[in-house]
């Protein structure tokens, strides 16, 4: 049923709006897979739109360029796109062109680091975070 | 002040700690899971105002008991720790869960390793999450520990 | 007191309140509040508040010193968890909302990346932690499309069972903290004490009250305990009674009505373009289920129908959620009569460790369980989404396999984090006492949110 199709960073916001326009009404997901060190490059960006009146899913994918990484935003067509951006930019630190608003979503604000990518550890952390007096 | 030892203020001390665990108002601080089993304590089958505690207060300022219950993010620390500064004198933490003491099976980037690295923690409840008999033996568990410490806390 | 009206000397003396008499009635009119002989039969009822108006907004621009900004959570009781709302106000009318989420990340997406994939399960029960078995099955279902396998019949209907049973309860927390939000506090106890009945099963059949971790990569992780069938027909004949219950207290209830009908529009459009599903599309008028429309686990074989309704305002949220309890019902009782016999897990050594009788004849059963349960099954490389409905819409795990036992990214959708994102819409342009209506129709659980 669902079917994937690969797309250029250049032609993604056409396509995603040619899409829309073929009547794939709703933007379900919206994530990032982190290919560190397996594929070049890096970070691809895999979006899963849903046609509800056709009941077809459709999957893209977008490999991000290293250098710049960035990704047009597509919450000008999905306005839902947009906390699954801030959340990929919070995670990944892929950037989204033409954002509303692209701060971290579920980091808090000081946070350093992506937490997501695969270079970064899940271990143990000491308490991070200020302003609060010691407990004694 | 007085001191807890002193054989004249006896009764009153009992009198006093006796009166504190009969009237424990929990703030409402539900986070994750653990909430929903709070609040089904507090609701018909469990019916935590066996106790004297059904009233869970909005606010801090109202409260004596904080039971933390559920995990603890970065992000939540700091507010937590700010509600607890809120409340008034005397009062005590219930750690309710695995996440909430210990950290729980989420060994990770986000969540505090316990409560007890931002509040003092007199009751630990284990359990993921810890069903409405578990919190109410916590909360017993805190009532014989109130009426056996010291009055100054 | 006056008896009789006609007898003036009564009225005097009524009027006066002593014995001497002061000033007679008629000497003044002071103290005196006549009803005022032109109100109309409107205002009348405005003023016994069977009809409420909402003119109090004023459409003009006004200067920013006159908003207000208020800070709504984290730690509110009606926030449904740790939400924070920033809420601008003008007046009594909200005007803008800006729901700040994160509060509750436990960083599940990096922990499943460490487990194995029979652990899998234990880590996305916690992530909405209403329905925990669609949780569970989602990522299940994931796994087993990735391995490409197929679980015997009696699994599914046992699948099926769970989820159907868990939405039920999901529902009744829905309905008895929404109730409790908009001040029907005895809707609360209701529902949690329905709910403790549904509960009272689970924890037979799985061990545990919440966060199970019984429907697995394979098939669920035991069998139904004996006698289930006495318990789900006690659930079958008390929960349709309780609902009765409900209707009796809040369906006519002119409180209730007035306090929801007309509050919190959400329309099918604004649905489709925030990515809205589940009963809050429902109510919208859009009749999209994924149990019909895309069906999994065999629960296209069932008989019910999908609850439609046209309002899209938070009554009909309301109302759908008892709706789809009655025929959640249905597909219980299909369940329970049509429960196949057989394994409740896949015969497949890959992915099934032996039975726990074969442990003590054989040691490379042993071996083998051992090896399943530490290191865990290989999974094809690949990717694959699967969707399921639940209780608040489509719920959807992402995973990308790379061929070991772990998987390389799992990434899970969750119907919460999507429906939020409503908030400011459902909320702009609507006084302030009904913003708590409005975020208790959306049902979110912080859980599913933050992950």
């Amino acid at each position: 049923m669902t079917e994937v199709q690969h797309v250029d960073v250049k032609d993604y916001h056409q396509d995603i709006q040619t899409l829309f326009n073929e009547g794939y009404e709703m933007m379900v997901d919206l994530t990032a897979v982190d290919w560190f060190r397996k594929k070049e490059p890096r970070f691809e960006v895999v979006v899963n739109l849903l046609s509800l009146s056709k009941n077809k899913r459709k999957t893209i994918k977008v490999k991000v360029d290293d250098k710049t990484l960035t990704v047009p935003s597509i919450t000008d067509i999905y306005p839902g796109a947009n906390f699954y951006e801030r959340e990929v930019f919070d995670m990944f630190g892929i950037l989204f062109e033409n954002h509303p608003e692209l701060t971290r979503i579920l980091m808090p604000d000081d946070w350093i680091g992506y937490p997501l990518r695969k270079d970064y550890g899940s271990g143990r952390i000491p308490v991070q975070f200020k302003n609060a007096p010691k407990v004694d | 002040m007085y001191s807890p030892d002193n054989i004249f203020t006896t009764t009153i001390d009992k009198a006093v700690r006796w009166s504190r665990t009969q009237s424990m108002w929990p703030v409402t601080f539900g986070l994750a899971c653990c909430a929903i089993e709070m609040m089904a304590a507090g609701s018909a089958k469990y019916d935590l105002a066996r106790y004297g505690m059904e009233v869970f207060r909005a606010s801090p300022r109202q409260a004596d008991l904080m039971i933390v219950a559920g995990r603890v993010s970065q992000k939540m620390a700091p507010v937590l720790r700010q509600v607890y500064d809120q409340m008034a004198e005397p009062k005590w933490v219930i750690a309710m869960g695995a996440c909430s003491s210990t950290g729980g099976m989420f060994n990770n980037y986000a969540l505090v390793q316990g409560v007890d690295h931002i509040v003092p923690v007199d009751v630990y409840v284990p359990g993921c999450p810890p069903g409405p008999q578990s919190l109410m033996h916590g909360i017993l568990t805190l009532h014989d520990k109130i009426m056996a410490g010291e009055i100054n806390r | 007191m006056v008896k009789n009206k006609e007898n003036s000397e009564d009225l005097e003396f009524w009027a006066t309140n002593s014995e001497e008499g002061g000033w007679k009635i008629d000497s003044t009119d002071e103290g005196s509040q006549k009803m005022s002989e032109e109100e109309s039969e409107q205002q009348l009822k405005i003023q016994t508040g069977s009809d409420v108006v909402d003119d109090y907004f004023i459409d003009e621009e006004t200067s920013e010193d006159e908003r207000m900004i208020v800070n709504m959570g984290p730690q509110h009781p009606s926030t449904h968890g740790v939400l924070r709302l920033q809420v601008e106000l003008e007046g009594e009318a909200v005007r803008r909302v800006k729901p700040i989420i994160g509060y509750l990340h436990t960083g599940m997406e990096k922990t499943g990346e460490e487990l194995t994939y029979l652990q899998g399960p234990t880590n996305t029960t916690r992530m909405d932690y209403l329905s925990p078995f669609f949780n569970e099955l989602v990522f299940s279902l994931t796994t087993e499309k990735l391995l490409d396998i197929e679980v015997p019949a009696r699994a599914q209907t046992i699948r099926i069972l769970m989820t159907e049973l868990n939405r039920i309860s999901s529902h009744l927390v829905a309905l008895a903290t929404g109730g409790m939000d908009i001040g029907a506090l005895s809707m609360m106890i209701f529902g949690f004490r329905e709910r403790e009945l549904l509960l009272n099963f689970f924890e037979k059949t799985t061990g545990l009250r919440m966060n199970h971790n019984y429907i697995r990569p394979g098939g669920v992780a035991a069998d139904l305990p004996d006698d289930w069938q006495k318990d789900i027909k006690e659930i079958l004949k008390i929960i349709p009674e309780k609902l009765k219950d409900y209707d009796e207290m809040l369906l006519d209830n002119p409180i209730w009505k007035g306090r929801l009908q007309n509050v919190g529009i959400l329309t099918t459009q604004e649905c489709l373009a925030y990515g809205i599903t589940g009963p809050s599309l429902r109510a919208s008028g859009y009749g999209w289920d994924l149990r019909k429309m895309q069906p999994y686990s065999g629960i296209e074989k069932y008989d019910f129908e999908v609850p439609v309704l046209q309002e899209s305002d938070v009554f009909a949220r309301w109302r759908i959620k008892v709706l789809e309890i009655l025929e959640s019902l249905k597909i219980v009782e299909q369940a329970m009569n049509n429960m196949p016999k057989g394994p409740y897990k896949i015969q497949d050594k890959k992915v099934t460790p032996p039975p726990r009788k074969r442990l003590d004849e054989s040691m490379e059963a042993l071996i083998h369980h051992f090896k399943i349960y530490t290191e865990g099954f290989k999974v094809p490389e690949g990717e694959a989404y699967v969707a399921v409905e639940s209780p608040r819409g489509e719920l959807g795990c992402y995973i990308v396999s790379d061929g070991s036992s772990k998987p390389y990214r799992m990434h899970v959708r969750g119907p919460s984090f999507c429906n939020l994102q409503a908030l400011p819409v459902v909320m702009a342009d609507s006084p302030i006492a009904d913003a708590v209506a409005a975020i208790a129709s959306l049902d979110p659980v912080i859980g599913d949110v933050d992950r």
